[in-house]
């Protein structure tokens, strides 16, 4: 399977080791990512702006490139994955802002939202399977108790983003199991992090970030696993205790599947 | 051509202050055929019916057309007052130009303008009139109620009264309803049980009622006055004549794993079972579903063990009819599912409980005897959350839009009811609003929280999560603007309740209407409320929307007064405005009974044979006229014109258009 991938820039920067461990292990999977060339930003922020259009071309630029190949594109980050597919689904449903964007990109056959945006553990989930990923595994994570922290932006808004019940998600505890460690379930895993608080009220974020910790130290959790740089931020950054390690899924993916940092 | 009287109604200055009622009188008298035209003040009032009476006596009239309020107002007025002097009824017409002019219009020019063209069109529609004669059809003196709740308990031990034969089909094994699973009622805090019982046995004894218990309606044909409709009785495997009642078999069942649906699978029950202790009927029933001996073929303890010889393994369903001259539905409601609230956490803690749970988990009839403990550990809960609105009002996919009407009453209840049998807990109570419309019912909310001291907070439940033996509550306090963060150790869920699932196929059996929420219509939301639009089906309890006991009740008598209308009557007469269907112009292409409303199309091939065309069998259109209800719908969808209106011909309409356009 060959995907259009998009990386964005926080993969390029501060989540190296997402984007890395990613790629190793898609290659270990057999899957094919092919990086899409001068991507630009996502928009960051979804805009929630009614007939905001103008920060949703970069998004639709690459949903079209993907649309040129015929791939599907795949994407990381969960703050690109959010913006990507949202903006996605307007130009598969709000015919005014398809319109908009259509009239000034000038593109020769209009797009209106065809590609499939697909997040790298909806991949592992529905394209490789977890069974598979079971298989491939070559250092089982046996008694290591993982606790899955999905934050926000994968999750909601449930009915555009269609990747998980939002308040009882369960994809990357499946994963965990996949990777044969334990996964434990506590109570603040799909809370808020703090996002991006932490600029204006640190102390706000480092309580957010203390609640979630506590819980998931309550509940029995060695390690917190994450799919979203904003939260590993939160997660390491405001928790001044340090004491509860936090990974990107897939360093523990390559760690399953026997792939060296070095590899 | 008809000698047509005219007559322009003041209606004090209702009509008269927009209108130039003279004016409208004179030039309608220059219409062809119009003979006679006046106006009065009241039209309506007995001086103003002999003006009408004098006039068709004087002037030799054929016709009539008075220019007054909307004809659902006085049309049936008038049509007495000309047929005590010798015409048809329906040779008057009525031009409304109270509600369609002078209310809605300020210029005096304009609306008196307005006034003649209404009036010429009734005169155009008056030429085209015939004598119309209505059929008459004899009433079956008996009634069906479907559902054997408070609601149906009540519609029919009132029918009984007034000395009619009532059958009640009910397809729990026990009639009694929701009301058997409450434990107090609001706002007296009576005990359910204790009057609801006693109505049970009011029922179970009166000769006039038949219960068939364990049943369901499966078919319903014919029309008011005249329904048969077939019942079917489910096999309970014991039979209910020799069956004492003595529930030796429910002791002995070796199958005790079965949810007992009594307890809201709170506990459970063995394969055979009595519902409860005051069950009506009190007999056993096998559920096959778990039953050892209908599934493998061994075991038959009970069958060892009945005295009475009642256990009968090879029984089948029963399928009968019977005939009815009214229809009551009385289906009622449940809960929500809340498996889709995943925020409240329902489905991942035994402790997270429904409020018709709790219900159970305070009533001395329930699993734990009345002494309330959590499920999970058995313990004593120090705190408690109730939340309303869990599904109502709700603008997502796996809520309601409406108001369930009855949690803010019953959330009331459980929480002062905590306060009372356990002092030392505290309970919170997070609302949207707290409506407590009705006869007493303010005076309780404000008693729960002035001298109870319930913890009543205006703002939502964001999040509940199980942790360790906690429920960690999430919520906003509105009025201080606050997050709020509770330790609970049970939370109660207010769900919303729906209409219950045998509704709809229901609906569809007896072509009676339904709104989106599966509610059924009344045929006037505030004048005939407990009427269906379907002739001879009639509504009570919340099949007809979310209510209350006291209302419950209240509808149920209502209900029952309409039925005994219709059973005291030996022939219905019915409306002659009928649709009718031209054979000769019929395909038989069944757009008209797709889109009839009451199923009053049928089929059938007739023969159309002529001596020089040979044989010609062709299938056509036939309407039953006790069953229409003469709304049209047929006449506009019947793609080759061959249906009409009695009363509303298409010409009768397009001369009226042609009178308005002219």
């Amino acid at each position: 399977m060959v995907y259009s991938y998009y990386p964005g820039c926080t993969l390029k920067s501060k989540a190296v080791d997402l984007d890395m461990g990613a790629r190793k292990a898609a290659e270990a999977l057999g899957i094919t990512m092919v990086e899409i060339p001068e991507w630009q930003c996502c928009g960051g922020v979804y805009p929630m702006a009614k007939d905001e259009v103008a920060t949703k071309l970069s998004s639709v630029r690459a949903l079209e490139y993907a649309k040129e190949q015929g791939q599907d594109l795949l994407t990381l980050c969960s703050a690109c994955h959010h913006v990507l597919k949202r903006v996605n689904n307007d130009m598969a449903n709000d015919a005014e802002i398809r319109d908009k964007v259509n009239r000034y990109m000038a593109l020769e056959e209009p797009y209106a939202g065809e590609t499939k945006v697909i997040h790298y553990l909806e991949m592992l989930r529905d394209v490789v399977g977890f069974d598979k990923i079971k298989e491939a595994v070559k250092n089982p994570l046996t008694d290591r108790k993982i606790g899955a922290f999905y934050g926000c932006l994968l999750l909601r808004p449930s009915k555009t983003m269609q990747f998980d019940n939002p308040e009882n998600p369960s994809i990357i505890e499946d994963f965990i199991t996949a990777l044969g460690a334990t996964p434990v379930k506590y109570p603040l895993r799909n809370e808020c992090c703090g996002g991006y608080i932490t600029m204006e009220n640190k102390d706000l974020a480092k309580a957010k970030v203390a609640n979630i910790v506590n819980s998931a130290k309550d509940a029995g959790c060695d390690a917190l696993i994450t799919a979203c740089p904003l939260c590993m931020y939160n997660l390491t950054q405001n928790n001044d205790a340090a004491d509860l390690p936090v990974y990107y899924f897939t360093e523990l993916l390559c760690e399953a599947l026997g792939i060296g940092k070095e590899d | 051509m008809q000698r047509i009287g005219v007559f322009v109604c003041h209606c004090g200055t209702n009509i008269a202050a927009t209108v130039d009622v003279k004016k409208v009188a004179e030039t309608l008298l220059q219409e062809p055929g119009v003979v006679y035209a006046t106006d009065y003040q009241y039209m309506c009032s007995e001086a103003g019916q002999n003006m009408i009476k004098d006039a068709i006596k004087a002037q030799n009239l054929t016709g009539v057309v008075i220019c007054s309020c909307s004809p659902r107002m006085h049309e049936a007025t008038f049509r007495k007052a000309v047929a005590a002097v010798g015409m048809n009824p329906y040779m008057l017409e009525v031009a409304n130009i109270r509600e369609q002019c002078s209310w809605i219009h300020k210029n005096i020019e304009e609306a008196t303008e307005k006034a003649i063209i209404l009036g010429r069109a009734a005169v155009a529609k008056v030429h085209l009139n015939a004598p119309l004669i209505a059929g008459q059809t004899p009433v079956t003196k008996r009634a069906l109620v479907i559902g054997g709740g408070i609601a149906g308990i009540q519609c029919a031990l009132d029918i009984a009264d007034a000395g009619y034969q009532v059958d009640i089909v009910e397809k729990e094994p026990t009639v009694g309803g929701k009301m058997t699973k409450i434990d107090k009622t609001f706002p007296t805090l009576d005990c359910s049980s204790c009057i609801l019982t006693p109505k049970m046995v009011d029922v179970a004894q009166n000769e006039n009622i038949k219960i068939y218990s364990y049943s369901e309606v499966e078919s319903v044909k014919g029309f008011v006055g005249n329904f048969t409709v077939g019942i079917k009785r489910k096999a309970r495997y014991v039979k209910e004549d020799i069956c004492t009642g003595c529930g030796l078999c429910t002791e002995k069942c070796p199958q005790k794993k079965v949810p007992n649906d009594y307890n809201l699978g709170l506990d459970t029950k063995r394969a055979i079972y009595i519902p409860f202790a005051q069950a009506v009927p009190k007999v056993a029933t096998i559920d096959a579903d778990y039953c050892t001996m209908l599934k493998t073929g061994k075991c038959g303890v009970c069958s060892k063990i009945c005295t009475a010889g009642a256990i009968d393994y090879t029984q089948q369903d029963e399928h009968l009819e019977e005939q009815y001259g009214a229809i009551v539905v009385a289906t009622g409601y449940n809960p929500i599912k809340l498996d889709a609230f995943d925020e409240f956490a329902y489905s991942q803690s035994p402790d997270v409980v429904t409020s018709l749970e709790f219900e159970r988990l305070m009533s001395a009839s329930g699993p734990n005897g009345g002494h309330l403990v959590r499920p999970s550990d058995h313990k004593e809960p120090k705190t408690i959350v109730f939340v309303q609105c869990v599904g109502s009002r709700s603008t997502v996919e796996c809520g309601k839009p409406y108001c369930s009407k009855i949690c803010c009453m019953y959330t009331c209840k459980h929480a002062m009811l905590c306060r009372e049998k356990y002092p030392d807990t505290e309970v919170y109570v997070f609302y949207i609003d707290v409506r407590t419309p009705g006869k007493n019912y303010d005076e309780f909310y404000r008693r729960a929280v002035e001298e109870y001291d319930v913890h009543y907070i205006k703002g939502m439940v964001g999040k509940v999560c199980p942790e360790g033996d906690k429920l960690k509550v999430q919520a906003s306090d509105l009025l201080t603007n606050e997050q709020l963060h509770i330790d609970a150790d049970m939370v109660v869920l207010a769900a919303a309740i729906e209409a219950d699932k045998s509704a709809r196929p229901l609906a569809t059996l007896l072509t009676a209407s339904m709104d989106t929420n599966d509610f059924f219509t009344e045929a006037h939301a505030k004048l005939r409320p407990v009427e269906s639009p379907t002739a001879g089906v009639f509504l009570a309890g919340c099949a007809q929307g979310p209510k209350d006991i006291p209302e419950t009740v209240t509808q149920a008598g209502a209900c029952a007064s309409k039925v005994i209308g219709l059973l005291a009557k030996d022939h219905l007469v019915g409306n002659p405005c009928v649709a009718h269907s031209d054979e000769m112009m019929c395909n038989g292409c069944s757009t008209c009974a797709n889109v009839c409303p009451y199923g009053a199309i049928t089929y059938e091939t007739k023969d159309f044979s002529r001596r020089k065309d040979g044989t010609l069998m062709r299938r056509v259109a036939s309407v039953n006229p006790a069953v229409c209800q003469g709304c049209g719908c047929c006449t506009v969808a019947c793609p080759s014109g061959a249906m009409d209106l009695y009363g509303f011909s298409t010409k009768q309409i397009m001369s009226e258009v042609d009178a308005i356009c002219k």
